[in-house]
């Protein structure tokens, strides 16, 4: 394989047509939130510039992040990313095995060092010097710290990658850790989600390779074309939460005529994500159209913030016990309210007491 | 019992000071008036009413009371900078509750007879003019400390309805990720809240109390600005 051929000249050994090609373009330009001019930008620079190798790496993960990708809704993008970033290495879906497949890091390494994109799934484990995750006998956080060594940009998948997600849960007992917390000099695209939608995938991807450059990242490091908003701002139920219209129970009333969910613990006011716009399997549905309430998948730590069908949720208050803020909160107004009350009563005591006392005096 | 010179003098021959100036009392007033408004609007938002019947388009209760919460929310957080304001050039017993002396040993002093006196352990509260240690103390912790906490978790969270980038996100956005996550802020702007009625159901029985029991006037004093004496 030449060291410099083009995306579209891959694009093209793998029988993709021109015509198709530029679909996909406009496709992609228009997913990213670009005007039709941009169209023309992103095919040029697919034209012309040299093919930017994708390594994709596996930690502690469930594979749902593959799973969504290669689900990408429209299959000619999905068609054209996959042979984009082609799999240089990507444990799941290239062909080779064993030795073989190890030596194509090297040999990735050697050839574009500093050039390629590291794509991480999943975390690496750092408790017992990561022997919770190894990987062709060495544990999977030396094979990261050497990728990102000679890497360009890391994107972490998910949101094991990006936050930790179900590993890194309470009590944490691997230390499943975020990239971002073990790399710490390269710059780290979280793309969170569990999993992130294919689209939202594609088009990170698409667009670091095309622009040359990282997409513009809100403060914690996401993507702002597809995490500037929650999925509460672009809900199509919107107008009942607006209204005062909830679903008090699943097989209620409202949850027949579609009211908002959420008094039935929808985190969609909470969560950053594009759910409620792209919306998930081609455009098919997402959790809320589907009429359950968003989880936060995308948000950090969503295992262990509290019940997924409370509005209000739990704090982990001292002694491991859990409450949520209404009831802390309830409890220390209320010994608020006993504490005066008694203190009332002492003084009306003390103060009767006294002038007892007083009287008592002057007979 | 201990008692200071200061005890002995009897009331009724105390002169009345002019403790609370007018724009402290309007400000004490609006304040309350936001906090109460607020405590409602806000408990009602995480905690919705039932649903009204109909269209999505005849009604605009969360609308409203979202609505409502932020325009208290204003009220209150441009009535705490004012408060601020006058704390620098209203008179000796305005800057009382925005700071703590605690580098004054007569300040510490005053603060164990206050606790003494609620404790039973004195008979008269100790002689102040202004607010007592004691009193200073919570409303440095439950006012300045925990009214800029709620100022920022709260316009954080408004800054996520404006939108990035929005005036609100860029001041205090921050806040977001530095408590944890858009569901941690608002849990804790909740538990705010509830810290909030505390303070005011203890506050409310404090200044009752020490009309009723000692030999300074309180609840006329934030009406009218005096502080009077009696025996």
């Amino acid at each position: 394989m030449p060291a410099h051929e083009t995306f579209y000249e891959v694009m093209r050994q793998h029988g993709i047509t021109r015509r198709s090609f530029l679909k996909f373009c406009s496709l992609t330009a228009a997913g990213l939130g670009l005007g039709p001019e941009f169209a023309g930008t992103i095919a040029h620079a697919l034209e012309t510039k040299p093919r930017t190798p994708v390594i994709w790496l596996h930690g502690l993960e469930c594979t749902c992040c593959t799973e969504s990708f290669i689900r990408s809704g429209n299959p000619l993008a999905g068609d054209v990313i996959l042979s984009m970033i082609s799999l240089d290495y990507d444990d799941t879906l290239m062909a080779a095995a064993g030795h073989q497949a190890e030596e194509l890091l090297a040999q990735t390494v050697e050839k574009y060092d500093g050039q390629y994109i590291l794509a991480c799934e999943g975390n690496p484990p750092l408790n017992e010097d990561g022997m919770y995750c190894i990987q062709g006998g060495r544990p999977y956080v030396e094979k990261l710290r050497y990728m990102a060594d000679h890497c360009k940009a890391i994107i972490a998948w998910g949101s094991c990658a990006s936050w930790g997600c179900v590993q890194a849960a309470r009590p944490n007992p691997t230390r499943a850790t975020p990239i971002h917390k073990v790399i710490l000099d390269k710059p780290v695209i979280k793309v969170p989600g569990c999993p992130p939608i294919a689209e939202v995938m594609t088009g990170v991807i698409t667009y670091m390779i095309a622009f040359d450059a990282l997409p513009e990242l809100d403060r914690q490091g996401r993507p702002k074309m597809f995490y500037g908003q929650r999925l509460h701002d672009k809900c199509y139920r919107r107008p009942h939460f607006d209204a005062g219209q909830f679903v008090e129970r699943f097989d209620d009333e409202g949850a027949r005529k579609g009211y908002c969910l959420y008094k039935v613990g929808c985190k969609g006011p909470t969560t950053y994500n594009a759910c409620s716009t792209l919306e998930w399997n081609g455009g098919l549905s997402w959790p809320v159209k589907s009429g359950h309430g968003c989880l936060g998948c995308a948000e950090d730590n969503f295992w262990d913030k509290g019940s997924f069908y409370n509005a209000v949720t739990n704090f982990g208050a001292m002694g491991g016990v859990e409450a949520t803020a209404d009831r802390i909160g309830g409890v220390l107004a209320g010994a608020a309210a006993v504490g005066v009350a008694a203190h009332a009563a002492a003084t009306a005591v003390s103060r009767l007491r006294s002038s007892e006392a007083k009287g008592a005096q002057h007979e | 019992m201990a008692s200071t010179a200061a005890d002995s003098v009897p009331g009724s021959q105390r002169q009345p000071v002019y403790v609370f100036e007018l724009p402290v009392r309007i400000w004490h007033g609006l304040h309350a008036l936001s906090i109460l408004v607020l405590a409602v609007t806000g408990y009602l938002i995480a905690n919705p009413l039932s649903s009204p019947p109909g269209e999505a388009s005849e009604h605009f209760l969360m609308g409203n009371l979202r609505l409502i919460h932020f325009i208290a929310a204003y009220v209150f957080t441009i009535g705490f900078a004012v408060r601020i304001y006058w704390g620098f050039v209203g008179n000796k017993y305005s800057r009382e509750l925005l700071y703590l002396p605690v580098w004054r040993r007569a300040w510490w002093h005053d603060l164990i007879e206050e606790v003494k006196f609620y404790l039973f352990l004195r008979r008269e509260a100790p002689p102040n003019v202004g607010h007592n240690a004691l009193a200073q103390f919570a409303m440095w912790i439950f006012n300045v400390l925990l009214g800029f906490f709620m100022i920022v978790t709260g316009f954080a969270l408004y800054g996520e309805g404006l939108g990035l980038g929005s005036w609100a996100d860029a001041w205090f956005g921050w806040a977001i990720p530095l408590l944890g996550g858009s569901q941690e802020v608002r849990m804790l702007h909740i538990l705010g809240m509830w810290l909030f009625i505390v303070f005011t159901i203890i506050h409310i029985y404090m200044a009752i109390r020490a009309d009723l029991v000692s030999s300074q006037s309180s609840v006329r004093t934030i009406i009218n600005g005096w502080r009077t004496y009696r025996d």
